[in-house]
This record gives structure tokens, sequence and C-alpha cells, in this order.
């Protein structure tokens, strides 16, 4: 139980001496509330798992302080801070029963074997173990182990924040939504502050409520799922997540109107101080882009394919160099692939130099 | 579903199976045949039934008698090559460097043994080991020890076995390390998080998961520890008396030295049947552990 503060918090494999831009983790500061749900969603090598493995102590910072409710633990080896973390693949001891590996941690504490029985008939229970509780865990499926993984971590009283590593990565996809619920279960009963690192942006935004988005060793936004997808802080943001994700063209913007390919597209807000020298770009959804048939006063464009994805159809469009993907409306349809797009000026982001420009009402 | 019949498929595995009767069959037939045949002169064999096994197998005989003696002899030989070499291969494996430069220079400075032929590592220590003027015998006997291979029962058998640990612990070093490095980092780190002790990471990772390795190494070292015959050939010519005949000395001696083609035939039967039955034994034993433990 407890808030966690990264404070300047970086992190170099090849030592503090290193070029500040070949941080694994360049420095962040920021603040885990206790009990939230928290996930860190970034593609590979963006420094999530790093990140994960400072605050468990695998790692050890370069840089900066880790404070769980305002002490810093940097000294701390990793068994003393009272971390529970599960890793991508089930870790499980195989010469213990179901019932030893989740007695293990606390007999490694010296705790009392009442105690330990209890706890143990506890997280037995609410992972769904019980029946298992007597069988050795070699024989079990990978997400019975990795329940098992889980719960070494939940069955110390004392811990602070249980970290996941991917946890869903050999988990059949049907299984992945039950445990995925399991720990959305566990995280209201218990509550704990979890930290789930995953390249899915399903998971993240199913698990979490509050996204982190990493990029190159950079936090490049923080908020609710809702949040990300509504007003991405950075193109990267746009475009990972959603799928298809942000459409993102350079365009020239001057008060509330943008110029692509030399048509006219209107703000919902007044852009006037941009960063000069800064490479203009705007952003908008497919979602929010649809596809109509040509008129004047649009910006047309062709139709190269239309993803059907079910639900709805994504049409790929091509406008001057410029590729677009935007939402096809039900019973559409254009022979010669000759179309116009239609855009919702509310929905239209500018950014400079990847970053979100906040424009005047 | 229906299976193509295309006898033409034999001809693609003829010939293994002309290879293997050549290398195999035959001359183990020719040792078949010894074995329920004795010899008159000019080369006239006439049957004997299972008379050189039963005088073989009963130690009141005088080839029983050595034959036993030899048998345990070699029981007692691999029992202790086992016992010295797999925990210390384990040790030594544990102990090597996980990365860095140091791995590579580590594990060739280790495999270098396993790369001396038999032969030249029987006669290295032979040298090695003499009490007047070879480095290790003559430093034993000046630290005050009384050592000599060549005379002394309990120094010859010290020193066929350090021969033995020197030449083949890396093997059992080499696998162990390549088993250790299998293990993913993950577990460590979970176990750093229960805060598992040292030994107990040993027990309840490190162990387990080298289990299969471990199959491979005994049965290895089993084989090869029963059959040994050049270090002790070399070094101590099985002597003294016969306190280092093994099974092969002896067969040597009376196949090739007594030209006693029935009894050395009868014995190499039984000597192969008697390692292949306990690699069963071991190999079955060790991988059927896990089932029985979860019965």
């Amino acid at each position: 139980m407890a808030r966690i503060d990264l404070v300047d918090l970086a992190h170099s494999y090849s030592g503090n001496d290193a070029a500040p831009e070949s941080f694994a983790l360049k420095p962040i500061s920021m603040t885990w509330r206790q009990g939230g749900a928290y996930a860190l969603l970034g593609p590979s090598g963006c420094g999530k798992t790093t990140l994960l493995n400072l605050i468990s102590g695998i790692v050890t910072q370069s840089r900066g302080q880790i404070l769980f409710d305002g002490v810093d633990i940097t000294p701390l080896s990793t068994e003393k801070r009272n971390i529970a973390q599960v890793f991508q693949f089930p870790v499980i001891y195989d010469t213990m029963t179901v019932g030893q590996n989740l007695a293990f941690p606390l007999k490694n504490r010296g705790v009392p074997k009442a105690e330990i029985d209890a706890r143990v008939a506890e997280i037995a229970r609410l992972l769904d173990l019980t029946p298992y509780l007597s069988r050795r865990a070699t024989w079990l499926t990978a997400d019975a182990k990795q329940k098992i993984s889980l719960g070494r971590g939940l069955v110390r009283s004392d811990v602070a924040a249980v970290l996941f590593d991917e946890p869903l990565t050999v988990i059949d996809p049907e299984l992945k939504w039950q445990l995925r619920s399991k720990l959305k279960a566990l995280h209201r009963e218990l509550d704990l502050t979890m930290i789930y690192v995953t390249h899915d942006q399903t998971e993240a935004l199913t698990f979490a409520d509050t996204v982190v988005v990493m990029h190159d060793g950079r936090v490049v936004q923080s908020g609710t799922p809702a949040e990300l997808f509504d007003k991405p802080a950075h193109t990267f943001v746009g475009y990972f997540i959603g799928s298809p994700g942000m459409n993102i063209v350079p365009a020239e913007v001057r008060g509330r109107e943008a110029r692509i390919d030399g048509h006219t597209i209107a703000l919902d807000r007044s852009y006037d101080v941009l960063p000069s020298g800064a490479k203009i770009e705007i952003g908008v959804r497919p979602e929010f882009v649809e596809i109509v048939p040509p008129a004047p006063g649009l910006l047309s464009a062709n139709i190269e394919r239309i993803d059907d994805l079910g639900r709805v159809r994504f049409a790929r469009v091509r406008v001057g160099d410029a590729k677009f993907a935007a939402r096809v409306p039900p019973g559409f349809s254009s022979p010669d692939g000759a179309a116009a797009l239609k855009f919702d000026p509310a929905r239209v982001h500018v950014y400079a130099d990847s970053r979100l420009v906040e424009g005047a009402l | 579903m229906k299976k193509t019949v295309n006898n033409r498929a034999w001809l693609l595995v003829a010939p293994v199976m002309i290879v293997v009767l050549f290398s195999a069959l035959l001359p183990m037939m020719t040792v078949v045949n010894y074995s329920v045949q004795d010899a008159m002169a000019e080369n006239h064999f006439f049957w004997n039934g299972d008379a050189w096994f039963r005088d073989l197998l009963d130690p009141s005989t005088e080839m029983g008698s050595r034959f036993s003696g030899a048998l345990q002899r070699n029981l007692i030989f691999s029992f202790v090559v086992l016992l010295i070499e797999v925990p210390l291969g384990i040790a030594l494996a544990l102990a090597l460097p996980r990365r860095g430069w140091t791995v590579g220079p580590s594990l060739v400075l280790i495999a270098l043994p396993m790369l001396i032929p038999w032969n030249v590592v029987g006669t290295m220590w032979q040298i090695f080991a003499r009490a007047d003027i070879g480095l290790f015998g003559a430093a034993l006997n000046g630290l005050g020890l009384h050592y000599n291979d060549t005379q002394d029962p309990v120094s010859a058998w010290f020193t066929i076995l350090l021969i033995d640990v020197w030449h083949w612990t890396p093997l059992v070093i080499l696998l162990s390390y390549a088993g250790l490095r299998a293990i993913p980092d993950a577990f460590y780190q979970a176990a750093r998080i229960d805060a598992a002790s040292r030994w107990s990471v040993f027990l309840n990772i490190e162990l387990p998961k080298l289990q299969r390795v471990l199959v491979i190494a005994i049965l290895l070292r089993f084989m090869q520890s029963f059959m040994i015959y050049t270090e002790p050939f070399v070094v101590t010519g099985g002597g003294p008396g016969n306190a280092t005949t093994f099974l092969s000395i002896d067969l040597v001696k009376i196949a090739l030295g007594q030209v006693d083609l029935g009894n050395a035939a009868a014995m190499s039967l039984v000597y192969y049947l008697i390692t292949i039955t306990l690699c069963w034994i071991f190999f079955t034993a060790m991988t059927q552990l896990d089932m029985l433990k979860e019965a």
C-alpha cells in the first residue's frame, strides 16, 4: 500500500556517463497513486520494462529517485521493496505443489505457519486455485501457472504494488479475457496499485484507468483511455493507439484554417502563434474523417482500398502525396475510386514538432 | 487416412542397414558364436552350450572369481566417479562467469582436458605420477605422504580416479553450464522478489531445470567410466596385483593374452548386457521420477 513517486528517474545500461540520448529511460518524474490501475504502453524497446525493473529493484537506476510514500527506496534490495512482479513467462517452482508455491514468499520471510495457511487459502480462493492446492505446479496449464505467479505476489499482505510485465503473452486469446477480468476484479477487491506493461493497446485500454504511453525512453502522454483517444498529446500516441492509427499529415496552419494540397480545412480553434521553424502537422482520427461523394468545396481523394472490419469500413485514400484512412459510411460505393473527405473540425488537432498545440477558442 | 504403401522406400534405408550389419551385427554375432563353442587345435570348433557362461557366473571357479572381482571394481569405480564428477561439475558450472569477456576463455580452458586422447592422457599421467621423477608423485612424497601408484593399491586407485575426474568433469561442467544458461532471468528475479535464499534457488529452480542435462551427463559418464580401459592400462597396467584390473583390462588379457576366445566372448556379452541394463535402469529411473512423484 503506497504511493510511488518517480523523481528525475533515468537509466542507461552503459553507465551514467553515456550520452543523454542513448539512455534507455530518459529522465521522468511522475506519481503513481495508491490503488491505481496503470498501464505502461509502448512498442518493444521503448523503455517500459526498464522502468518496471527499476521500480522492483531488479535494475538500479543511473539517476534520480524512487519514493514509496515519500521514502527513497533506492538503496533497498528487491526483496525488501514489498513489490510483487509477474513476468512474461510463468515462473513457478517445479519442485513444489501449488500451495507450497504460494506459501514460498511468506515462508522465506519467516511468517508464522497459521498466518501462512490463512493467506494461502484466501489467495487461492480469489484466484480459483483452491482445487489445485496440493497438486504439483509443473503439470498445470500456462494460465494456471501465471495465476500462481500472480498469487505469490498477492499473498504478501504488505505489497506496495503489483507489477506486470506483459503477463498474458503466452496465454490463449480466450483465456486472456478471463484472466484480464480476474485482474480487474482483484484490483477492485484488494485496493492494490497495479502497473501493467504491455505493447497491446487493447490490453492497456481495458485494464487501466490511467494509461502511460512511452516512446523512445520517454513518457509521451499519461491519461485515461478516452483522453488518449480524443486528444493525443504526441503524434506517436495518435498513431500507436487506435486501429487504424491517427492520420498525421503535414499542413500549413494559419488562424482557423489548415491547408493540405492547396485545399483548406476548417479548424475549431484558432492557431495564431505557432513555433517558428517547427514541423507543423495536423492529426485526425480515421473515425472523424468521412468518405463522401466528390463535391465542390471538399477535399478530393482517390480510394486505394477499403478494409472491412465487420462493424465498420475504413478506406485508405490518397490526397496528393498524403495518405489518409477514413471511415466509409454504410452503403457508400465509388466504382472509379473518386471520393472526397469530410472532416469533423472539432476533432482535427494541430501538432508542432510532433507535440500537440492547444488552439485558442 | 489411407497410407500409401511403397516398398521402394526400403532402398533408402538399405545403406544404413548394410553399414550397421557390418559394423555391429556381424562382429557381435561372431562373439556370440565364440561364446557357445570351444576350439581344439587347427581351428576345429565344436558346440559347448552354455558352459562358458556357467563358468563365468559361478564365483567359485577361477574365471568366475576373476570376473566378479573385476565387476566389483568397475561398479565401485563408476559409482565413485559419478559421486565426485556430478556434484563437482555442477558446482563449477555455477561458479563460471555468466557474461562478459571471461566466458570464452573460461570455457576453452575447461574443455581442454576433453580434447586430449586417452592414450596421451595415460602417458602424461604415467610420467606425472611417478614417485621418483614425476612432478605430482615426487611432490606428494616430498610432502611426506606415502605415494606410489605402481606399488600401493590406494595410490593406484587415487591416481586413476584423479585422472578420470580431471579428464571428464569438464563434460559435466559444460552440460550443466548450458543447462543453467537456458534458465530465463525471470526465475532468478522472481526468486529475489520472493526473498529466496541462494540454497533455495539452487534446490527449487536450478536443480530441477538441470534434470534433463544431468540425465545425459550421468548416462555418458556412467557408460564411459564403466568401460574404462586406457588409463589403468597405461598408468598402472591393472596393478599392483589386480587392484586396478577392470573388466575391460581382464577381457583383453583373456582374449588377446591367453587367446581364450570362449571365455572372452562369454565375458564380453555379459559385460555388454550389464552396461545396457544399468543404463536402462538409470535412464528409466531418472525420467520416470516426476511421474512417480505426481502419482
